[in-house]
Formats: C-alpha cells, sequence, structure tokens
C-alpha cells in the first residue's frame, strides 16, 4: 500500500523508513514562524534556561498582526521582538509594513516544497500551497522548539479531495473551500492532512491553493497540501537559490476519506455568522444591509484579489453608507496593485486603503465594529466578537461577492452585476 | 507522572470550546494561573470552580477543547486541581497544550457510563479506564509524550533534556 503526502515527509523528516497513522515522531522542523506573540514566546524560551535559539536559520519572525502599534503595550511587544531578533542573530525578520506572516513567508523564499514549516499561527496549514507540510503550534511548543530546535508530532490521517470542473464567473477558490467546509463542517477534517487533488486544482493559481490550504485550519485540519507542479516551480522562481525536493503521495495511498466536488454548477457561498461552516449560496442572504466591507487578510488579500474586486469597482463608487476597507496582504502585492492601476481605481471607487497586515481581521484595530453593525469580510473566521462588538456580525465571502456588496450596499451576488 | 489515578467525574457533552473552558475576555487581562483557575468553565458550568476538588476528572464527549488555541484553557483547569480529561476525542490543538502543561489525557469513549460524582481509576500502564459500570481500553500515548507528561511539562522537560536544572 503506498503512502500519503504526511505520511511519506513526516517519515523522511524523521529519517524512518515509513510511518502510520497515529504514531509519534521527533522532527526537526526547517521553519519555524513566529509573530507579534514572538515577545511572549521569548519570555517562555528564557523560563527554559536557555541563552541561545538552537537554530537562529530555523526562525521567521514577521511583525503583522497589529501594525503600525496600536498603542503602548503593542509598541512594547514589538521592541522587544525586535531586541529578541538582535540578540539571537536572526536574519529573517520582517518589520511593521512588510505584509502579513503568511503572505511575506512564502514571497521571500522561505516556504518551499517539501519543507516541514510550524508557525505559532492556526492558519501555519497556508503554506501547503506550495508543497510543504506546515501545521499550527502553540507559544510554549514555539519556545521549546526554539531552545531545542525540534517537535513531536503525530501523523496524521489523510484526507483527499478531489475537484473537478471549470469555475464558472465571479466564482473562485474561496467558494470553493466555503462549500466544501459548509458540507463537511468545523471539525469535518479535524487532526487530518487534507491533500487537494484534480483538475481544478491542477490549473488554480498558488493564491487560489493558498486560500484552500488556509481554509484547511477551519475544517480543523492538522495541514493542507497541494502538490507541486510547474505553476508552483515558476511562482518560486526568483524568490530563492536553494534547491527543494518535491514530495508527492504515490498513487496507491491509504485515505481515511475521498470527497469529490465539481465546481461547474457552483454558486458564489457565504458563512453566515458565527461559524465558519454555517454556509449558503449567496443568493440566500442577497439584500441584507451591510456596514462595511473588507477586503484583504492571509485568505484573500492577493493581487488577484485586488484585480477581481477593482474589475467590480472600477469606475464606480461604493454605497455611501459603507466602509470599504481594502489591505494588500504584503508590501509587494501592494505595489503591484499600484503599478497595475488597480489601487486608484479602488480608492477612487470609495475605498479607505490600509497597510499590508492583518488590520481589522482580529479586532484589534483598525476597523472594529459597534454593536448592531455587520461586516461582509474576505477573511478565514466569522466568531461572535472577533471584529470588535460581540453584537456585531460577519459574513464571509470572496473578493468578488464583497466588492459587488459594497458597491449596492447590501449582501450582493457578483453574478448579477 | 502516576501511572494509577482515582478521582470524581465531572461530566459533560460534545463541543465544549475553548471559550466556555477559559472565556475570551480574560485571555488578556489575567496573566496569574492561580487566578485563571477562578474563571474555570464558568461560561459552562458555574458550579465547577466552587465546588472541584484537587484530583478530580473530566469526563466529555467529541471535541473537546475546539476553537482557540489558548493555552489557559489547560491552564486553568490544572490549576483548578484537575488531574486527568477523559474525552471521545480532543481538538488537535489542546491535546497538544494538555502534554505541554503535564495535564493527562485519555482518549475513551468512558463518557457513555459515568455520571457526575462517580469514582473512576485511569490506569496508564495497562491502558485502562475503570468505571462503576464499565471498563474502556485505551491506545498507550507514543514513549516520547509520556516522557514529556512525566516531566510534568514541556518546559520541565526541555530543561532535562538540555540539562538545566
Ligand atoms: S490575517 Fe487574520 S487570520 Fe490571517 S494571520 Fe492575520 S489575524 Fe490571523
Amino acid at each position: 500500500m503506498g503512502k500519503t503526502f504526511a505520511e511519506k515527509i513526516l517519515a523522511a523528516k524523521a529519517g524512518l523508513d515509513e510511518t502510520v497513522p497515529g504514531q509519534i515522531v521527533t522532527v526537526q522542523p526547517d521553519r519555524l514562524l513566529t509573530h507579534d506573540n514572538t515577545s511572549a514566546i521569548a519570555k517562555t524560551f528564557r523560563k527554559i534556561g536557555t541563552d541561545r535559539v538552537a537554530n537562529p536559520n530555523m526562525n521567521v519572525i514577521i511583525l503583522d498582526h497589529v501594525v503600525p502599534a496600536a498603542n503602548e503595550t503593542y509598541a512594547q511587544s514589538h521592541k522587544e521582538t525586535r531586541e529578541f531578533v538582535q540578540q539571537q542573530g536572526i536574519e529573517a525578520f520582517y518589520d511593521v509594513g512588510e505584509g502579513i506572516c503568511h503572505q511575506v513567508l512564502p514571497e521571500q523564499g522561505h516556504a518551499l516544497p517539501g519543507m516541514l514549516i510550524v508557525g505559532s499561527d492556526s492558519h501555519t496549514p497556508s503554506h501547503g500551497a506550495l508543497g510543504a507540510f506546515a501545521a499550527g503550534i502553540g507559544r510554549t511548543e514555539a519556545a521549546a522548539v526554539m531552545a531545542t530546535g525540534e517537535i513531536w508530532l503525530r501523523v496524521p490521517e489523510s484526507m483527499r479531495i478531489e475537484v473537478t470542473g471549470e469555475m464558472p464567473p465571479q466564482v473562485s477558490a474561496k467558494d470553493l473551500v466555503l462549500h466544501i467546509i459548509g458540507d463537511i463542517g468545523a471539525d469535518g477534517a479535524d487532526y487530518m492532512s487534507v491533500e487537494f487533488a484534480g483538475p481544478t486544482i491542477e490549473s488554480m493559481s498558488i493564491a487560489g491553493r493558498q486560500v484552500l490550504c488556509n481554509m484547511a485550519a477551519e475544517m480543523g485540519a492538522k495541514n493542507g497540501y497541494v502538490a507541486p507542479d510547474e505553476t508552483t516551480r515558476q511562482w518560486l522562481a526568483g524568490r530563492t537559490t536553494s534547491t527543494y525536493d518535491e514530495i508527492l503521495p504515490d498513487e496507491d495511498a491509504d485515505y481515511a476519506r475521498v470527497l469529490h466536488y465539481d465546481v461547474s454548477g457552483l454558486m458564489p457561498q457565504i458563512a453566515r455568522p458565527h461559524r465558519v461552516d454555517n454556509v449558503v449560496p449567496v443568493t440566500q442572504v442577497t439584500g441584507l444591509p451591510i456596514n462595511q466591507a473588507l477586503i484583504g487578510t492571509c485568505t484573500n488579500g492577493r493581487l488577484e484579489d485586488l484585480r477581481a474586486a477593482a474589475q467590480i469597482l472600477r469606475g464606480k463608487q461604493i454605497a455611501p453608507w459603507v466602509r470599504l476597507l481594502v489591505l494588500p496582504a504584503s508590501r509587494e502585492i501592494l505595489l503591484s496593485a499600484m503599478e497595475e492601476g488597480i489601487i486608484a481605481d479602488l480608492v477612487k471607487a470609495g475605498a479607505t486603503l490600509l497597510n499590508p497586515g492583518c488590520g481589522p481581521c482580529l479586532g484589534a484595530h483598525e476597523g472594529c465594529m459597534a454593536p448592531g453593525e455587520r461586516t461582509i469580510s474576505t477573511a478565514n473566521r466569522n466568531f461572535k466578537g472577533r471584529m470588535g462588538s460581540r453584537e456585531a456580525e460577519i459574513y464571509l465571502g470572496s473578493p468578488a461577492t464583497v466588492a459587488a456588496s459594497a458597491l449596492r450596499g447590501a449582501i450582493t451576488d457578483p453574478r448579477e452585476l | 507522572m502516576k501511572t494509577i489515578i482515582k478521582g470524581r467525574v465531572w461530566k459533560y457533552g460534545d463541543d465544549v470550546n475553548t471559550d466556555v473552558i477559559f472565556p475570551g475576555k480574560y485571555t488578556y487581562s489575567i496573566t496569574d494561573r492561580k487566578e485563571m483557575a477562578e474563571h474555570a468553565l464558568e461560561d459552562l458550568d458555574p458550579d465547577f470552580v466552587k465546588k472541584v476538588q484537587p484530583g478530580d476528572i473530566i469526563v466529555a464527549g467529541k471535541n473537546w477543547g475546539c476553537g482557540s488555541s489558548r493555552e489557559q484553557a489547560v491552564i486553568s483547569l490544572k490549576e483548578a486541581g484537575v488531574g486527568a480529561i477523559v474525552a471521545r476525542s480532543f481538538a488537535r490543538i489542546y491535546f497538544r497544550n494538555c502534554i505541554n502543561e503535564g495535564l493527562p489525557i485519555v482518549t475513551c469513549d468512558a463518557v457513555d457510563s459515568v455520571e457526575t460524582g462517580d469514582e473512576i481509576t485511569i490506569d496508564f500502564g495497562q491502558g485502562k479506564v475503570i468505571t462503576p459500570r464499565a471498563e474502556y481500553h485505551f491506545p498507550p500515548l507514543a514513549p516520547s509524550v509520556m516522557e514529556i507528561l512525566d516531566a510534568g511539562g514541556l518546559v520541565p522537560h526541555v530543561k532535562q533534556k538540555l540539562g538545566i536544572a
């Protein structure tokens, strides 16, 4: 019997011939990703009693969650992170303004096929889009990885999601993944390694694959994965000088579950408050008035997302009662969008441009909601209270759906425009 | 870690999330571990904190600890005196956080045959949970994971490994 991606890569990293689901292995990650929580992790690291991180080349640190600092507490935390970076001689440090960790890590060539990446952020599975094994961990474990260079991992069962069909106009990766989550539930892939495959995935851009793997976290998955191919190699060209090993699942691998989806008839999808698996086709919620619209985050803040929004908003004006917030996921994306004229199109249409970073996604600054307000967002979570008041509502959708909704001031099916 | 744990049961259902185990509103304001214990399970069972005794065991249904990755959801129970958690299944990061905080956990269906207040025994050596009405077997944790529990959690374990007293 063949082996899945997770079984193969964890065997390779643990120096074993093979692994089986449920087995615990000890591995040395290629990368440890931390963000604004680095200062807290550094405190635990010191509590362990070590002076030096085991391998400064493993660490990638990106300040992105509350940037620039919203108040003195955040400013102090950022300062401690910068000091830690200096003391430990960590080279891969990206300060305020570079972008969201899950975008900057791959852009700067730190996420490659065949790598094992752990991160103190629950959306670390995003990096499976490039063929890496990437999983989220807690803060104490991140401190232990810094101290020892090692971590224990349980070899997960694997789920394969085969997707066929051509995406209809104004339907994108976000709609597909929301549909899958609505189908299998927020714990539908608990503990599992989720492999996305099939012709639809093969013809998808890296940005689209990142959306799928990012949202794998919302199915409870340990990691998401798309097999690296020519699209991956082209995307990585110029971003890294390192060589890498592409690790692919065997064709006769043993999956705990195999699911099939055909996207040819897929409609734009919406996750309603307050669960990501509370999903309906957009047609069931059109007309619901909104106060705020958000295009950005580690899920949908990439160039093709901004392009889709600009296509809808170019030469038009958003509804006067709506705040449209646009946050490119990184400086690189912001620059490309400026060069293409997308930023000008969006700002002329009434958008407020925010700096690359997480922005209002976690409700700490830059666009929190008051009680009774409603936001439609391209983010990945719509939990109660996530963007400010517990009495506010968050609806999740694709960039096209969010842009169309900003235009009309109410949830809108982008296919109607 | 003790290989045999006996304790009184607190029984709960499925999908108990980290928000009801340790409310989000305290995650930044409370940093003292003992103080965290005062809010354990506050939004699920206000009686718990008043009546919990050292060594008590939580027995629950599926997906215990789903939601946020906050470690306070483990620390608050441990500091309140909980000796072990037995559940049909655990959310992934919660499971890891338990091991790393040195709180023993067992995956089995004991919830089917217990009531709050029952006395049960967990035998880690034999991989058995004994309730007044039935016996359940559970697969042993991997030796490398047991080492972390034995050391009392990940921080002391790493200290031992690195030879820091
Ligand atoms: S954009 Fe939102 S979901 Fe993504 S890393 Fe930042 S806070 Fe988390």
